[in-house]
């Protein structure tokens, strides 16, 4: 399955592994792996926690896939994300991508990634030590995304 | 028309409702006119949903803009601009 929204973590080796096992026309995977930052915004993370949108989720992420497919020509993609409480360092979101040649491969999985940061209904709660506060949405994702409605 | 709401994360907390059941009255036809009915509340729905109020709305599970018409029974959700990744 190529959407898996999870709480716990995944193993990014056996991800990979999985995704180009039995297709010997891969001759790239590029892979974007986000991890939890100790610090936003001048604050020390804590704690956070993700929230999501359980049905429209799995929805946008099927569609950002099916986008990546119609504009490159690559093989298989993945994501997965993980909501729920998570700590500095661990895994967050995982998007793989396999194609023949890397240009596809490295142009869907920006593209994957820039899609799911303004689309995907997903929300990180941070715990600072000036309390709880949800994280603002930053004009520089639209920007990376407007990107792609150009060309 | 029967509505389905949905509201999420700050906006979910700010109005300490996840999700409510409603039905309308006619003249809400369209997600903005939902915004302007469900401001009219007043209290922390005026707050929380008032014109200034960076938010997005889906209907359906789908992100749509505001001007997008409504449906009996649909599910509408509000919430502010998504940050995973």
């Amino acid at each position: 399955m190529p959407i898996r929204i999870q709480e716990n973590d995944f193993d990014l080796s056996a991800e990979i592994a999985a995704l180009r096992q039995g297709d010997p026309r891969v001759g790239a995977v590029v892979t974007f792996l986000g991890t939890v930052r100790d610090m936003n915004d001048g604050s020390q993370v804590k704690e956070m926690t993700l929230e999501h949108y359980p049905g429209m989720t799995e929805k946008a992420l099927e569609e950002i896939i099916t986008q990546a497919k119609a504009r490159w020509d690559i093989y298989q993609a993945l994501v997965i994300h993980r909501v729920g409480p998570l700590l500095p360092e661990d895994q967050i979101v995982l998007v793989a991508v396999t194609s023949a040649h890397r240009g596809e491969a490295f142009a869907a999985c920006e593209f994957m990634m820039d899609y799911l940061k303004t689309a995907a209904p997903f929300w990180k709660k941070e715990d600072t030590p000036g309390g709880a506060r949800w994280v603002d949405a930053r004009v520089t994702d639209d920007a990376a995304m407007a990107r792609w409605k150009k060309n | 028309m029967k509505l389905e709401l949905r509201f999420f994360a700050s906006l979910r907390e700010a109005l300490e409702t996840s999700q409510e059941s409603i039905d309308a009255p006619a003249t809400v036809k369209t997600i903005a006119d939902l915004r302007i009915f469900l401001v009219q509340r007043g209290g922390a729905w005026a707050q929380a949903l008032a014109e200034g109020k960076a938010l997005r709305c889906a209907l359906n599970q789908h992100m749509v803009d505001a001007n997008t018409s409504l449906q009996e029974g649909a599910e509408v959700a509000f919430f502010p601009p998504v940050t995973g990744g």
